[in-house]
Order: structure tokens, then C-alpha cells, then sequence
């Protein structure tokens, strides 16, 4: 916690500030989100083109049974992990960078 | 003297008593929890002193609805692989949650979306507009509660008719809310979440270390090209035993295969209104792409819905800060996904060993499976199926009570507070607010309970996913849209939010009304009317799928009239929009989170 200096009260209330924070901020859901989407569109695409694969037998499910109903929830824990960490680093660097600009 | 015993008669004594004390457990701590907190405000500021661990246990107990708890097992028993889609979405849903919600929203320090509304675009209006859907969201949430009740109490009083337990378990509800009790209280929410839990999972390992694990239930069914052979050698390995399909029971491939009975309904529908020559080739040409389009439409109705649920974001402001925000969601996907894994067990293991469910339709159909299952042991291990089928009733009281008494209070909050205090009498009494409340509660009640009697032949889990399509095309583009662009004007947001939101509405009703009309029982005579519109999509199977899963379109025609109105009234944008976006997105170290909603407003909203 700093109080705002006048200095930094100008580099807060920019526009530049606000558009980097958001495009930083938008980039990182993005990128998990796209991971996700992969994922999760991309199944139904296998078992549509690929459904003797997809029916492969692996001790007892069917492959698109065992990755739909079980690892699905593990690899979504996986990202929120990975997306909770990184944003919370990226709001780390936002205060730092903040303080490095203003100080100037 | 005679009557209540003639009546008492089938019931199983083990299955009552856990039944009974899970209900009076549950009205005792929400009497107990009213007394302890009074107002909105209370529930919020003492919401905050609560751990990361309490706190996701409470989100999670307030989302696995009876939908979770019943709903999945006799979707994944009647329809298969397709189901599965459905508790995947579910808990993934929170995903998009997590990634481009929660954490704007926390920051923002606007309680319900209602608050939100008004706080994004400074005007009382929209807020009126959301609480609208706050409603017909609710309403549609509430019925497949209602028949989770319906169906959980002819089960345990045999005799006793399905409306007869939607409106026993709908008033005893509407009265304990009425009373005061059953607030949103943590502690209530976070019990009932592991007594969930508890409910779902000692059963099923037990069932399955007595007749076969999952993989090996399964592996039971036959796979796209396989055959009776290979599976006789495979069930021999596992020792996997069977009772023979009913004529009602989908085929093996067509169930453990995607695109199954749930997704090509359909479009075998139209092919059996065609002359018998004909359908072979409509099939191989139609049955496919409609499916996956099905598909897709189901997975951004559940996706999207979830991240827009307005008694869920909620509870995210009941948190310290955005870290713990952030990290009480992600426990609540550990929880809820752990949840998830098993409801899709009873019902694989119902169609092996229960396959007589097929034949049932409404309270006696598939979605009792999970109330049922347990008693297969029975007659290995007497008195232990019982037990263990009492455990899955408790676990089914408290899915659909925790659920219905949250939606309740929120919709008699925005009724009371929002429709009467704010909209019709601005000026009434804090003690007239009060007989508001009470009555809105009856009221509200009393129409879940008159609509919870009219859906016994649809699924129960198929409902929840309509209250998530229409949640989907209204709160989610309204949220997202709102937190990631400056551009969105107040009318830009209402018109996206209600044409989407109002089509969703509008196609998942048609497609009810359609189903009830073909209904054997009361149903389909009061609901005759509607029959010609079966017939109508019977030749247009691709507008029938657009009806019953609209997501695919209304979600992208909401967000595109955002856009568009937007743009046409870019005057109107709020002027201190850049502020708004600094307290949406600046990390809160930086120390500008400014709390746009006081807590007299927001005692309103829940």
C-alpha cells in the first residue's frame, strides 16, 4: 500500500495505464481459456471424425468415456491452478511497474 | 386409525427415518441461522470473516441441486455417453467464471447482477430489467427441484401420487423461507454440501466393491464394433453380471457412443415420419451434423449459463479479497468436480442391473436411480441396502431443499424489495416491506409448486440445462461484455440482454409444451393442443434442435445487438467509464476499489 502521489495519481488515471492493464489482464483468460476451449470443443470433433478411435477400450471405458468423465476434471483443476498463479503474479508486476513509472 | 397405516404400510423404515432427519436438520438450522442474522447486510459482512474452506464447501452445497444429485444418474442411464456432457459442463462452467468474471466483479463490490446492472450504467432502469430475469431464471431452476421432491417422496411412501409430494415438500419450504428462516447461511450451505458428498459416495463404493467397479460396468456395453463375443470374453474377465434390456432401453453402441438417443432424438423423430425407403439415407445424411450441432449448443448453454447464475456470483462477494476469491473458486471446482465423478456410476450400473426403470415413465422412471439403486444388496446384505438407500434419500432432501429455499429467497428478495419497495410503493415501511416479503414468498412458492405439478414427464436434468440456456443468452453476454468493453451503452445491454434472453425463453417453453403433449397421462390431455407442433418439427428436425438447445444462436444474437445498439448510441456511454474500467481491472493493492453499492441497497437484493 502507497499513498498516491499527485505524480502517480496522473499514471493511474491514464489512458495508456488502463489500456495495458486491461490487454495484459485480457490476454492471460485468453490464453487459459483457449487451452480450455481446445479441449473442450475439440472432443466432439474427435468422436465425430475419428469414432473407432474414439471407442478405443481402456480397461473397460471407452477412450471418449474416460477422458468425458474422468480426466476432464482433473486437467480443468490444472488450468485454474496455473491461471490463479499467473494472474496473481501479473498483479504483482501492475503494482511494481506502477511504482517504477511514477518514481521517475 | 386404519388409513395412515394402510398408508404407512410400504414404506421402509430405514429409508423414512434418514429422509426425516436430514429435513428436520436442515428447518432446524435455518430457524437457528435466522435468529442469529437478520439482514442482508449481516449475512454479508459476517459472509466475510470466512475461510477459503467454508466458503467454497458453501458454494458448492448451493449449486449441486437436485439436478446433480438425481438428474445426471437417470440422464447418463437413459441417454449415455451425451449425458456426460452435462456434470462436465457443470463444473467447467466455473471455469469462465474464474477466467473472466469473478475476479472484475469482486473488484467491483456490486453484490447481485442486479447491482451490478445499475452500477455499470448508472441507471436504476436496467437494474429493474435484470431483476426480471432474476425470475424467470428462478422459475426455471425451481421446476426440476420440484420434481426432484416429487419423485424422492413417491419413492419412499410408494402409494403416495407425484403432485402430493411436490406440494408437501414446495409448502413445508415456502413456509420455513416465509418465516424467516433458511437465510443463505454459510454454515447451512457448507453442511449440506458434504452431506451431499456423503450421500453420493459411500453408497456406490459400496455398491461397486458388491457388484463391479465403474470401468468394468462400462466396459459391459458394447462398443462401436464389437461384438456379442468379444463382450461375453470381456464380462467373463470381469465378472460383470447383466439382466437383459427392456424394449424401451436404448442399444449398446447407441449408448456408449457419442451422438446417441440424447442428441439424434430429433432427427429420428423426422426420419420415422418418412416413407420407410427413405429413412436410411435421411439418417446417414442428417443424423451426424445434427448431432454434433446438438452437441455444441448444450456445451455453451452449460458453459456460459453457469458463469451467469444469479444465485451463485452471489456468494463470491461473501469473500475478503480477490486472492481468496480467486482461490475459493478453484476449490469449488475441486469439489463440485469430485462430486461430479459419481452420479454417472448409478446410472451406468442402473442399466445393467435395473433396467426395468426404462419401462417407468415420470416419478417411476430413470431419475429415481439413485434412490433405488442401493437396495440391490438387499438381498445379499439385508438390511444395509436399505440403509444405504436412506443415506441417497437424506442426500436428495438436502440437493433439492438447500437449492429450492436459495432460490426462494432471492427471487422473493427481488420481488419484495426490488418489484414492491423500489417499483410500486417507494415510500412503504420497513414493516410493510416485511408482509411483502412474506407474501411474495407464498406467492412465489406457490407458483413453483403449481408449475413443479405440471413437469413430472420431462427430465429433471434437461430442465436445469433450460434455466442455464436462458442464463447463458441474457447474464453471461450481459457480464462478460460489460467487463471487457468501455463501448456498451445501457441500451446496447438491455436489448442484447433481453432479445437473447427472451428467445431462449421462448424456445425452451415451446419445446416443454411440445414434449407434455406427448405425454400418456393427465399431462398430454391438458397440453393436446400443442401436438400439431410435434408434427411441424417432425419434418424440420434441425429447427426442433435449435428450439430445445437455442445457446448456439442466442448467445452470438445477444452479444451481436450489444454491439450493434451500442454502437448506435456510443453518445450514452457512462462519463466516467475509465473509472469504472480502473475499478473492474487495477489490482486492488493499488487501492481504488470503491464500493458503488451500499449495504442498504444490496440488503435488497438477496
Amino acid at each position: 500500500m502507497s499513498s498516491p502521489t499527485p505524480n502517480h495519481d496522473d499514471v493511474v488515471h491514464s489512458e495508456p495505464f488502463l489500456r495495458s492493464l486491461m490487454r495484459r489482464q485480457l490476454a492471460l483468460s485468453i490464453a487459459c481459456a483457449a487451452t480450455f476451449l481446445v479441449a473442450l470443443l475439440g472432443l466432439p470433433l474427435l468422436n465425430y471424425f475419428a469414432p473407432a478411435f474414439m471407442a478405443t477400450r481402456l480397461a473397460g471405458f471407452t477412450l471418449s468415456w474416460l477422458i468425458l468423465g474422468v480426466l476432464f476434471f482433473p486437467f480443468v483443476w490444472i488450468i485454474s491452478y496455473v491461471f490463479i498463479k499467473r494472474s496473481l503474479r501479473l498483479e504483482e508486476a501492475e503494482v511494481q511497474d506502477l511504482h517504477h513509472v511514477s518514481s521517475k | 386409525m386404519n388409513l395412515p397405516l394402510a398408508f404407512f404400510g410400504g414404506v421402509d423404515p430405514w429409508i423414512f427415518t434418514f429422509s426425516f432427519i436430514t429435513v428436520a436438520l436442515t428447518l432446524w438450522m435455518g430457524f437457528r441461522s435466522a435468529k442469529t442474522s437478520k439482514t442482508a447486510s449481516d449475512f454479508f459482512v459476517a459472509g466475510r470473516s470466512v475461510s477459503v474452506g467454508w466458503n467454497a464447501s458453501a458454494i458448492s452445497g448451493e449449486y449441486l441441486s437436485a439436478a446433480s444429485f438425481m438428474g445426471i444418474a437417470g440422464m447418463v442411464m437413459s441417454s449415455g455417453y451425451d449425458a456426460l456432457w452435462y456434470p462436465v459442463c457443470y463444473a467447467c462452467g466455473y471455469l469462465f467464471l474464474l477466467l473472466f468474471i469473478a475476479g472484475p466483479l469482486r473488484r467491483f463490490g456490486a453484490y447481485t447482477i442486479p447491482d451490478f446492472a445499475e452500477g455499470r450504467f448508472d441507471s436504476p432502469m436496467f437494474r429493474k430489467i435484470a431483476v426480471c430475469f432474476v425470475l424467470f431464471i428462478g422459475f426455471f431452476y425451481t421446476m426440476p427441484q420440484m420434481k426432484g421432491a416429487g419423485v424422492t417422496l413417491a419413492y419412499i411412501f410408494p402409494g403416495l401420487p407425484y403432485w402430493v409430494g411436490v406440494v408437501l415438500v414446495g409448502a413445508v419450504i415456502t413456509l420455513n423461507v416465509a418465516l424467516g428462516g433458511m437465510k443463505g447461511i454459510t454454515l447451512v450451505q457448507a453442511v449440506q454440501y458434504w452431506i451431499k458428498l456423503f450421500a453420493i459416495t459411500v453408497p456406490i463404493f459400496v455398491l461397486m466393491a458388491v457388484v463391479g467397479f465403474y470401468n468394468g460396468q462400462v466396459g459391459a456395453n458394447l462398443a462401436y464394433g464389437e461384438t456379442n463375443a468379444s463382450a461375453a470374453n470381456l464380462n467373463h474377465a470381469t465378472g460383470i453380471e447383466r439382466k437383459p434390456l427392456v424394449a424401451k432401453a436404448p442399444a449398446d453402441p447407441a449408448w456408449i457412443a457419442p451422438f446417441g438417443p440424447l442428441t439424434t432424438k430429433a432427427v429420428n423423430a423426422a426420419a420415422a415420419a418418412l416413407p420407410a425407403e427413405q429413412r436410411a439415407a435421411f439418417l446417414a445424411e442428417h443424423q451426424k451434423p445434427y448431432s454434433l450441432v446438438y452437441t455444441y449448443s448444450l456445451i455453451i448453454a452449460l458453459v456460459c449459463g453457469t458463469a451467469g447464475l444469479p444465485h451463485i456470483l452471489v456468494r463470491f462477494y461473501t469473500n475478503p479479497d480477490g486472492v481468496a476469491a480467486k482461490k475459493t473458486t478453484m476449490w469449488v471446482m475441486i469439489l463440485i468436480g469430485v462430486f461430479y465423478v459419481f452420479p454417472p456410476v448409478f446410472g451406468v450400473i442402473g442399466r445393467n442391473l435395473m433396467p426395468e426403470l426404462y419401462s417407468g415413465v415420470g416419478a417411476k422412471g430413470t431419475d429415481k436411480v439413485v434412490l433405488e439403486l442401493p437396495t440391490l444388496i438387499s438381498a445379499k446384505y439385508g438390511v444395509v441396502g436399505s440403509i444405504l438407500s436412506g443415506i441417497t434419500c437424506a442426500g436428495a432432501f438436502a440437493a433439492f431443499m438447500s437449492t429450492f429455499s436459495g432460490l426462494l429467497v432471492s427471487m422473493t428478495g427481488a420481488l419484495a424489495h426490488d418489484v414492491y419497495g423500489r417499483m410500486l410503493r417507494p415510500k412503504s415501511s420497513s414493516a410493510e416491506r416485511m408482509v411483502a416479503f412474506k407474501l411474495a414468498a407464498i406467492l412465489i412458492g406457490g407458483v413453483a409448486v403449481t408449475l413443479g405439478c405440471f413437469v413430472e414427464p420431462l427430465e429433471i436434468n434437461f430442465m436445469v440445462g433450460q434455466a442455464f440456456a436462458i442464463a447463458a443468452a441474457s447474464y453471461f453476454p450481459l457480464l462478460f461484455m460489460s467487463v471487457w468493453w468501455r463501448g456498451m451503452t445501457m441500451k446496447g445491454a438491455a436489448t442484447g440482454m433481453l432479445t437473447g434472453g427472451l428467445c431462449a425463453l421462448g424456445a425452451a417453453a415451446l419445446t416443454n409444451l411440445g414434449t407434455l403433449a406427448l405425454d400418456k397421462g393427465p399431462m398430454g390431455k391438458i397440453f393436446a393442443g400443442f401436438a400439431p407442433l410435434n408434427g411441424y418439427w417432425a419434418e424440420h428436425p434441425l429447427l426442433r434442435i435449435l428450439c430445445e438447445q437455442p445457446a448456439i444462436w442466442s448467445v452470438p444474437l445477444a452479444i451481436t445487438l450489444m454491439i450493434v445498439v451500442s454502437k448506435a448510441t456510443s453518445a450514452q456511454v457512462p462519463a466516467d467509464i475509465r473509472m469504472k474500467m480502473l475499478v473492474l481491472h487495477a489490482p486492488e493493492k493499488l487501492g481504488l476499489k470503491q464500493e458503488y453499492i451500499q449495504d442498504h441497497q444490496a440488503g435488497a437484493g438477496h
